[in-house]
């Protein structure tokens, strides 16, 4: 514990060291990174021994503002998340500090370093706090330092927007988070997460509200459909390592939030489950679809960051039925596929987030129709890219595959032994599962064949060059983790027991029970096949190499079925090879909005294609509403005062009809 | 011989899945007139040893002469005379409506036990049949842009309503009888395409053409 | 002694895979009146290409020259999982069926990645096709299996294959006998078989999985033709087994299992030859309907 208060301590010196010493970037951008590598790695430390140990104590620590209290602790949950965030921070740290040479010289770069470590330090203390104020403090300092990161570039104006939308989005979710602190308070008589624990048996208000109100403050974080739309706008603006430390750490400290007011509810029944799971059912369909439509390559990579939040609610949500039903070999299966996916994603995504960003890097654009034969010309961080693709496609043997499999084994078994409609809600998931995994197939072959195979579709691309290693070796230790993860799921999924039984309520003991032909399939059959598959891969591809070499390998032009001149221009684009599931298969509302100007005649003068991509929950939900609300704003604008006295009437006023309330009540 | 029943439903059901996913009106006609015999069938599979064999007689016959083989050849011929095309072209695509209609049939198959029933089931399968039929029927009607298609949904609905009353056939045959003329109803619907579309295209009613109903 | 006969099985299946296609082109030949090449043509067309150099294209990198040997160590991997004849497969486990549709994936991603690599806009077309189709049969598959799965409540391939299928057959036979069709339809779709793709067409317009190997030739182009056998003989195992229901084992259960693969071939060949390919925007009605067709397999055993 004193070791995670060390890491806190340690990054909040490394926000302030830079700010310092803002006369010498480099020395600032130094020592902004090394305090976040270390403190990382402290951090990093203190959750792994509290994950083995099952758990470390609680601190607290005088605090003299109301109702607070600066109670920090690590059971096995916030270690496990902890675990996340600070295994990503270390490569995503190391990341930015080459990424962000190149601007040494911006007046911006001390501040934002600074606020890389603050981000970090609140988000620790997001999963460390033990009580509902420090708590809101630290999910607002986090919300604040990431608006910050997020808008590092703002000359320019997609960026300020993206911005303004992801401060809109964070604060009314805090709203829900505020109502709900002070109504769990109301029951609880403290702000502490023990005393919330305590009383979950009765809460004063039902506890179908509080759930909603989880729901949707953590959920906006989270990114659950339709709540996701800060992501796609967020994501793309924002520095890639920061990308990588949004969506693989902070949307699940949305999840965190959810799962943690679980245990503050009294038992959820089996609908609060079906809900959570039918929103992430939905939502990852959707989300995944969206990805096909993105140009952007990073947006396309935030659409799946919001399909795997969805898959992560899909499996919790399926453990909640499950409990409530009393299957608790389901419930087991389905929350250790939930916990899971948190690690393998905040790998992944950490992977492909920084892959995209050191593409987009060489190739000066992040548009995937200007990007192209990249592999050939930076082998490693492509091909490391590859393998993130690889894994966010959930192939086997990389980690989220193991994950993937476990929630597949929850709703195969509830579908096989479930009677009457809970079985058919778990063909109907497994089967949207199986679909998002299937389009997910589609949306990682366009970004891997578009961006890294093929021939330079633009000047950006033919001129691409490798970037140093402070660029892919981070890249490198994350594709290791998405192996090792794949490798031995087993050995993660028993440091992870402690916190899937804490998320799923059961005992440890009866958890270890359903998981035990889990584990022995895992570590037994499952992993000799897939030492079959890396061995027989190998012998292969060395035979055919060992073939070509001694019976001779021409080398000629790509076959263009007779066409004896074919450019890179007439190569498939990725809009082209989504085009078929978009207009054939997706909805219309999902797919970008085109106009085409086809080749007329014999001679054709001009032609063109273009496409608009477009959120249906943005377009359809969000602007209207907030137009509708903006309208109605404007006439409130009458009474604003110009000037100050009146301003302070208002003021006085409503003190005084506070204090009369007050009174009126006791 | 409970075995035949089982597959007559269920393959009533898979007709009604290819009738929602088929795009070709000539296919689409021909499943109506395999659920016709099938229907027949069902009718004779399902009378009990104390039914009136009379009843039950005049009941398959009825089926299968008016759905199996009438209706689709008067379809048929409204088809060539009114020169229609042969797609389907449908409002709701195949797609969004075989998905629709196979959360009909699962929800029919599911909760069809909890429906309260004037007579005990003959056969576990028939109310849950005759209820997918009967929603196939309604998304055939509702999404389907072209008249003659519609009329195919009438007569697919129809055919769900047929099987219900097939619960019924002990006690009112007469009435069950009866719905088989409700066919009628839609042999008159074609003479209005046929109609509607000489009218159209001629701007007169060529009544020499009409009575080519007669055979 | 059970590890012995599933080896043994293995083995069997992996020599006999290339006869697979052989059988098939000749029922086709003998339905439309020519004599055909012989059932072995494919192991000379294997030999011959091993032996053969190669020629590739200059756009290509690594990904191309591994796509042939991943996608035949994925398919030769999801070949531990299938149990032939009336053996136990080689390493059953609960939920191995997951493994196995993703383990075709993984041979499907690294197929569609070597396509993508040589820049070719008609290997890109194959390769759009191809992924647009597959997330279709996916549910499909997972639906189709989970129908046997619960008739005969085993969640292993070898169990849902096993002991249990006689007696699922005796009581849930519309069911199964609908699962079986629902698979019948993915093994073609995910076979690239009529009338989903065709084999045959020399039209790299209307190809999918033939035109995303264009550029692949000598031995690599051998593996994956091979991989493509034996991906049918997993797909026709399966279906088999399902179909004929026994669970028969020692060389009576062998011999069966080798009289329904020639049956699941004459049946493929039959098929091809009475029907042809659909158009490409109907292919989805048809993967539509094999999910919704399973769900309805599955919605009859609930009762």
């Amino acid at each position: 514990m004193a070791l995670h208060l060390a890491a806190v301590a340690v990054l909040l010196a490394g926000a302030a060291l830079p700010l310092a010493l803002s006369r010498w970037p480099s020395v600032a951008l130094a020592t902004g990174t090394g305090a976040g590598l270390l403190g990382s790695a402290l951090g990093l430390a203190s959750a792994v021994s509290a994950l083995v140990q099952g758990g470390a104590g609680t601190i607290s620590l005088p605090w003299s503002a109301p109702l607070a209290e600066l109670t920090v602790g690590l059971d096995p949950l916030s270690a496990f998340f902890e675990v996340a965030l600070f295994g990503l921070a270390l490569p995503a740290v190391a990341f930015g500090g080459t990424y962000l040479r190149p601007h040494l010289g911006r007046r911006g770069l001390p501040t934002f370093l600074c606020f890389q470590n603050v981000l970090l330090a609140a988000m620790a203390l997001v999963f460390s706090a033990r009580q509902a104020v420090l708590f809101l403090v630290a999910w607002e300092v986090m919300a604040v330092a990431s608006f910050l990161l997020v808008t590092f570039e703002h000359e320019r104006e997609e960026v300020r927007s993206a911005g303004f939308v992801y401060l809109a989005a964070s604060h009314l979710g805090t709203a829900f988070l505020f109502a709900l602190f002070i109504l769990l308070a109301r029951g609880a008589g403290s702000f502490g997460f023990d005393a919330y624990a305590a009383a979950r048996a009765a809460p004063a208000v039902p506890a179908a509200l509080l759930f909603a109100l989880a729901l949707v403050g953590f959920g906006s974080k989270a990114g659950l459909v339709p709540l996701h739309v800060w992501l796609p706008e967020a994501h793309p603006a924002a520095p890639s390592h920061v990308s990588a430390l949004l969506s693989g750490v902070m949307t699940k400290a949305g999840l965190y939030g959810i799962f943690r007011t679980l245990s503050w509810l009294p038992p959820a029944p089996a609908w609060h489950g079906l809900l959570l799971a039918g929103i992430g059912a939905a939502g990852a369909v959707a989300a995944i679809t969206l990805a096909l439509g993105a140009r952007d390559i990073k947006r396309a990579l935030a659409y799946s960051s919001v399909e795997n939040v969805g898959i992560i609610a899909l499996a919790a949500g399926t453990g909640v039925a499950a409990s409530a039903r009393g299957a608790t070999a389901v419930a087991a299966l389905a929350w250790a596929g939930a916990l899971l996916h948190v690690w393998n994603h905040a790998a992944m995504k950490g992977l492909g987030f920084l892959g995209a960003g050191a593409v987009a890097h060489a190739a000066h654009g992040r548009d995937l129709e200007g990007m192209g034969g990249l592999l050939s010309r930076l082998p490693r961080t492509a091909g490391l890219l590859l393998v993130g693709l690889a894994a966010l496609s959930a192939l086997p043997p990389l980690g989220s595959f193991a994950s993937e499999w476990l929630l597949y084994g929850a709703l195969l078994r509830s579908g096989v032994d479930a009677t009457g409609g809970t079985a058919l809600l778990a063909w109907l998931a497994l089967a949207a599962l199986a679909f998002a995994g299937g389009v997910a197939a589609i949306a990682f072959t366009r970004i891997g064949g578009l961006a890294l195979l093929g021939e330079p579709r633009g000047p950006g691309a033919t001129a691409a060059r490798e970037p140093s290693a402070g660029l892919w070796a981070p890249m490198a230790v994350l594709a290791a983790a998405c192996v090792l993860l794949g490798s031995f799921p087993a050995a993660a999924l028993r440091l992870a027991s402690g916190a899937i039984a804490q998320a799923s309520g059961l005992s440890p003991s009866l958890l270890s029970a359903e998981l035990s032909p889990v584990l022995s399939a895992l570590s037994g059959p499952m992993r000799w096949v897939l030492a079959m598959l890396v061995v027989g891969g190998i012998v292969l591809a060395l035979h055919s190499r060992r073939r070509r070499a001694l019976q001779g390998s021409a080398i000629s032009g790509t076959w263009a079925c007779g066409y004896a001149r074919p450019t890179a221009r007439m190569q498939y684009t990725a809009r082209s090879f989504a085009q078929l599931f978009l207009e054939a298969l997706a909805p219309r509302a999902l797919s970008p909005r085109g106009r085409i100007t086809p080749p007329r005649g014999l001679f054709p003068p001009s032609a063109s294609a273009r496409f608009e991509e477009r959120d249906p929950a943005r377009t359809h939900l969000f602007d209207p509403l907030f137009r509708i609300v903006a309208v109605r704003a404007a006439r409130l604008r009458r009474y604003q005062a110009d000037r100050l006295n009146l301003q302070l009437l208002y003021t006085v006023a409503t003190l005084l009809a506070l204090i009369l309330a007050l009174a009126l009540r006791s | 011989m409970t075995a035949w029943t089982d597959l007559a439903f269920i393959l009533l059901v898979v007709s009604d899945f290819f009738l929602l996913a088929s795009s070709r009106l000539k296919a689409v006609i021909r499943a109506t007139g395999a659920q016709g015999v099938l229907l027949s069938a069902l009718a004779l599979l399902l009378a009990r040893s104390e039914a009136h064999p009379v009843h039950v007689i005049l009941l398959s016959v009825g089926a299968l002469g008016v759905k199996a083989f009438l209706i689709p050849l008067l379809l048929t011929w409204a088809m060539r005379e009114a020169s229609i095309r042969r797609e389907v072209d449908p409002i709701v695509g195949f797609l969004p409506s075989l998905v629709l209609g196979g959360l009909g049939v699962a929800l029919a198959f599911a909760y069809a036990g909890g429906m309260p029933l004037p007579v005990p089931e003959q056969h576990p399968l028939l109310v849950p049949a005759a209820l997918s039929t009967v929603w196939t029927g309604l998304l055939l009607v509702v999404s389907r842009r072209k008249a003659v298609a519609q009329v195919i949904g009438f007569l697919v609905l129809e055919n769900g309503v047929f099987v219900f009353g097939l619960l019924l056939s002990d006690f009112m045959p007469a009435m069950v009888e009866a719905g088989v003329l409700l066919d009628l109803l839609a042999a008159v619907f074609v003479m209005g395409i046929v109609i509607f579309h000489i009218n159209r295209e001629f701007s007169s009613l060529d009544t020499g053409k009409l009575s080519a109903l007669r055979d | 002694m059970t590890v012995a006969t599933a080896v043994l099985h293995l083995a069997l299946a992996l020599v006999l895979a290339p006869l697979l296609p052989g059988l098939v082109n000749r029922v086709k030949a003998l339905a439309a009146g020519r004599t055909g090449p012989p059932l072995v043509q494919l192991y000379s067309d294997l030999a011959r290409l091993l032996r053969k150099g190669s020629v590739t294209s200059r756009t290509t990198t690594w990904v191309f020259r591994a796509g042939p040997a991943v996608g035949l160590a994925a398919t030769l991997a999801a070949a531990t999982l299938v149990p032939f004849g009336g053996a136990t497969a080689l390493f059953p486990f609960g939920g191995d069926l997951v493994l196995f549709a993703y383990l075709l994936a993984l041979a499907r991603f690294a197929t569609v990645l070597a396509a993508l690599d040589t820049g070719s806009a008609f290997e890109g077309m194959g390769a759009a096709r191809e992924v647009t189709f597959s997330s279709l049969a996916e549910p499909a598959l997972f639906l189709g299996l989970l129908t046997v799965a619960r008739a005969t409540r085993a969640l292993s391939l070898s169990g849902m294959l096993g002991p249990a299928l006689p007696e699922a057959w005796a009581r849930f036979t519309p069911a199964l006998l609908i699962a079986a069709l629902a698979l019948f339809v993915v093994a073609l779709a995910e076979n690239a078989r009529i009338p989903v793709d065709d084999p045959t067409t020399h039209l790299e317009l209307t190809m999918i999985h033939e035109v995303m190997v264009l550029d692949h030739s000598g031995p690599d182009l051998a593996l994956i033709l091979y991989g493509a056998a034996l991906k049918l003989l997993l797909f026709g195992s399966l279906v088999a087994r399902v179909v004929v229901g026994t669970a028969r084992t020692g060389l009576a259960g062998t011999a069966l299992f080798l009289l329904s693969l020639v049956g699941f071939a004459i049946v493929v060949g039959v098929v091809e030859s009475v029907m042809a390919r659909l158009r490409l925007s109907r292919v989805p009605q048809l993967l539509v309907g094999a999910s919704v067709l399973s769900a309805f397999g599955l919605v009859l055993l609930l009762r």
